[in-house]
């Protein structure tokens, strides 16, 4: 069956909240408007009030009672409406989510996903397409993960509220509307890299927002002659950097790219590990193509200032060079 | 589990009412709770509403055109703001919300100027210091902490307490009911009590944020939870532009001569949905609308202006308003597709007040590639 990103969420939701009787969600106009994005829309018809929670507006509030509720045994899914509100919630993720296992001695299991949707092109006004994964990925205790169709979308939210670590679950707005099929099959393992087109001359890893763009790249370049293998990360924290490792070995040649600024970035981690570990494979620099430094632009600059397509081909024409 | 949920405390239910004045019948009254102001000029009162009425409406009609990625509608809160707005003295600063394009119009701001943030051509739009009003926030409760701050520098600059009424400054800052509940509201609360600063909240109670009602927010009606933090809470009609102004001019008279923070709770009601992005009926019953409709800012004033018999008001005086209110509405439809579409440069400009090395390397690569796209024939 063909569906959005929004309803593979909402049906992968749904199943959640059926199997376990201990899955909450919970998050600013989710019950009755079902969030802004629809995401949860009917659930709280569905599931009550009880289980489906219009929360007041405050997103510390949002997170830090879920972690309360966690340790009585439940699995709070918290919503942030948008990436950029997800701010006045880092305290409460980064000082104590993240860290309360660690500190109990792993006594405390803190089984929260935090749902957010991230990232541009949607024409949005400022603080509505914001990249904020690194500051979570740099978080020891948190897991980071990101789909980039609706199968992973509906597969990757169930094994998040299954998996007894917190998990910041950041989905691409922009795809929330884009298509795809969806099956009940096994899923591919949690937190593992995915190799979505082999490839020869390159290896291009992006995830998210970035995917769909990569692999539009990876077929651009093939009608130039050039075989490039385009890796989905889908887990930014843990890493599976053994996927990544084995197609650069094969590849010899690595570009990363992201919307998030450069400096600092994700991107960064990725190419120093890959020139730490494949060091003598490379045949050229690992490249990023990346947000720039700056804050995200009005949005009738965006798609100037968004990494894409053409940008990926000009960084493969670069590296190709070498 | 227990489902059967406690009364608020009966102490906290208003006794009798939010202030009013003017009766949504248009008759003008005392209130024992608050004086009204002398020498308030209703035909201008009438006038800026309606003007501001326009401009919301023209605003939606460009997002419906495409022009506007969005647009918050401020139907129903015309007289919460320009009552407000009107108590301002001319050096006051207000930190708005994203809705307070009355309080705008009333600080003299060019009406396009409020479109370019929703236009995605800017992400501010005007200068803050020169009319003393503040970039729209867009995040929840931040802008009280600011407000907070700056009334912080007030103090510091002794520019209270001099009985001087072109020097003495205050701060009004305006909120919404949601943003009640944010952790950064609540410490503005704080802190604006702790210090006696002359700030003004200005909450607008327009029941809903988003799909939640008030009651997903607070047990208690928002003028009481300025007790807790230890300064007045008052509640006024918020659909009555004459309780607005008088409360607020009497908050930043006290604010401004040192007598420190008040929370105004105006009771209103956003007519129209969230944003143009919402859809209201998929949680507001359209009664609740209906009933607030029939109380609407304008239309009350408008009662009290032709019932009132003094021959202030007549054909003319409405005709006037019409020209101005076509005047506008061209003016922004105009305004708002000649506002300049943002430069390529200016994030990277705009970031740091002076460019570091890398960006500056960025935006050299960004110029290039974006040059080369521009290039006849150039396959990317
Ligand atoms: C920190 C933060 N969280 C969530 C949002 C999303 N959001 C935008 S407006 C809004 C409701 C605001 O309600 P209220 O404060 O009553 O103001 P109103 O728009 O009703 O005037 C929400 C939840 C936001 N802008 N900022």
């Amino acid at each position: 069956m063909s569906i959005s990103m929004v309803k593979a969420l909402n049906n992968g939701l749904r199943k959640a909240l059926q199997d376990d009787p201990k899955v909450l969600l919970m998050g600013e106009d989710i019950g009755r408007l079902g969030g802004v994005f629809r995401v949860t829309d009917g659930l709280q018809k569905e599931f009550g009030s009880l289980r489906v929670i219009d929360t007041p507006l405050g997103e510390a509030g949002i997170v830090g009672s879920a972690i309360g509720l966690a340790m009585r045994g439940y699995r709070p899914v918290c919503e942030i409406q948008f990436d950029g509100f997800v701010y006045p919630a880092v305290n409460q993720i980064i000082s104590q989510l993240a860290k309360l296992r660690h500190r109990s001695g792993g006594v405390i299991t803190l089984p929260v996903v935090i749902r957010i949707p991230f990232g541009g092109g949607i024409g949005s006004i400022e603080h509505h397409s914001e990249s904020p994964e690194v500051y979570f990925a740099h978080t020891a205790g948190l897991k980071v993960v990101t789909c980039s169709n609706p199968q992973d979308a509906y597969d990757m939210i169930r094994q998040a509220v299954d998996d007894d670590d917190p998990v910041i679950f950041l989905e691409p707005k922009r795809h929330y509307w884009t298509k795809g099929e969806v099956t009940d099959r096994t899923p591919a393992p949690f937190a593992r890299a995915r190799v979505l087109r082999d490839g020869t001359d390159a290896t291009l890893i992006a995830y998210g927002p970035m995917v769909p763009a990569a692999l539009e790249a990876a077929e651009a370049a093939a009608e130039e002659g050039r075989s490039v293998e385009v890796i989905d990360l889908r887990s930014l924290s843990p890493l599976d950097l053994d996927t990544v490792r084995k197609s650069v070995h094969r590849t010899g040649r690595a570009l990363v790219t992201h919307e998030a600024s450069l400096s600092h970035g994700f991107g960064a981690e990725l190419a120093a590990r890959i020139q730490q570990e494949e060091f003598h494979f490379l045949e050229a620099p690992v490249l990023r193509i990346t947000g720039y430094d700056t804050p995200y632009p009005p949005s009738r600059l965006e798609s100037d200032w968004l990494p894409g397509v053409d940008r990926i081909l000009d960084a493969l024409d670069h590296s190709l060079s070498y | 589990m227990p489902r059967r949920q406690s009364k608020p405390t009966d102490d906290a239910q208003p006794a009798d009412g939010p202030i009013q004045f003017l009766s949504p019948e248009g008759i003008l009254g005392p209130d024992s709770r608050l004086e009204l102001p002398p020498a308030i000029d209703l035909l201008a009162l009438y006038r800026d509403m309606a003007l501001v009425r326009r401009l919301d409406s023209e605003a939606i009609a460009l997002q419906r055109q495409g022009e506007l990625g969005l647009w918050p509608s401020l139907r129903g809160q015309e007289a919460a703001q320009v009552g407000a707005a009107y108590a301002l003295a001319e050096q006051d600063m207000v930190f708005p919300t994203y809705r307070e394009h009355g309080v705008a119009w009333c600080r003299g701001l060019d009406p396009v100027s409020l479109l370019g943030l929703f236009r995605g051509s800017t992400l501010g739009g005007w200068n803050p210091y020169e009319r003393r009003f503040g970039l729209y926030t867009l995040v929840i409760g931040a802008q009280t902490l600011h407000a907070v701050g700056y009334a912080m520098g007030l103090v510091r600059d002794d520019v209270i307490g001099s009985g001087d009424g072109t020097r003495d400054t205050a701060v009004l800052v305006f909120l919404g009911d949601g943003a009640l509940s944010e952790g950064e509201t609540n410490e503005a609360f704080l802190w604006a009590a702790a210090q006696n600063l002359p700030v003004v909240f200005f909450c607008q109670n327009n029941q809903w944020a988003i799909s939640a009602p008030y009651s997903v927010q607070s047990r208690v009606p928002v003028a009481q939870r300025a007790a807790g933090f230890g300064f007045p809470g008052v509640s006024v009609d918020g659909n009555d532009v004459l309780a607005c102004l008088a409360a607020t001019r009497e908050a930043l008279t006290r604010a401004r001569s040192g007598g420190g923070p008040t929370l105004i709770e105006a009771v209103t009601y956003r007519i129209n949905a969230h944003t143009t992005a919402d859809d209201a009926t998929r949680y507001r019953p359209s009664a609740e609308t209906d009933e607030w409709t029939a109380k609407d800012p304008l239309e009350r004033l408008r009662l009290h202006l032709t019932a009132s018999g003094e021959g202030v008001v007549d054909e003319e005086y409405f005709a006037d308003i019409e020209r101005r209110e076509q005047e506008l509405a061209e003016r922004l439809r105009a305004g708002c597709r000649a506002l300049p579409p943002p430069d390529d440069a200016s994030s990277f400009e705009n970031t740091y007040t002076d460019m570091p090395v890398e960006l500056r390397r960025q935006l050299a690569e960004h110029s290039q590639y974006l040059a080369a796209g521009q290039e006849i024939g150039a396959v990317r």
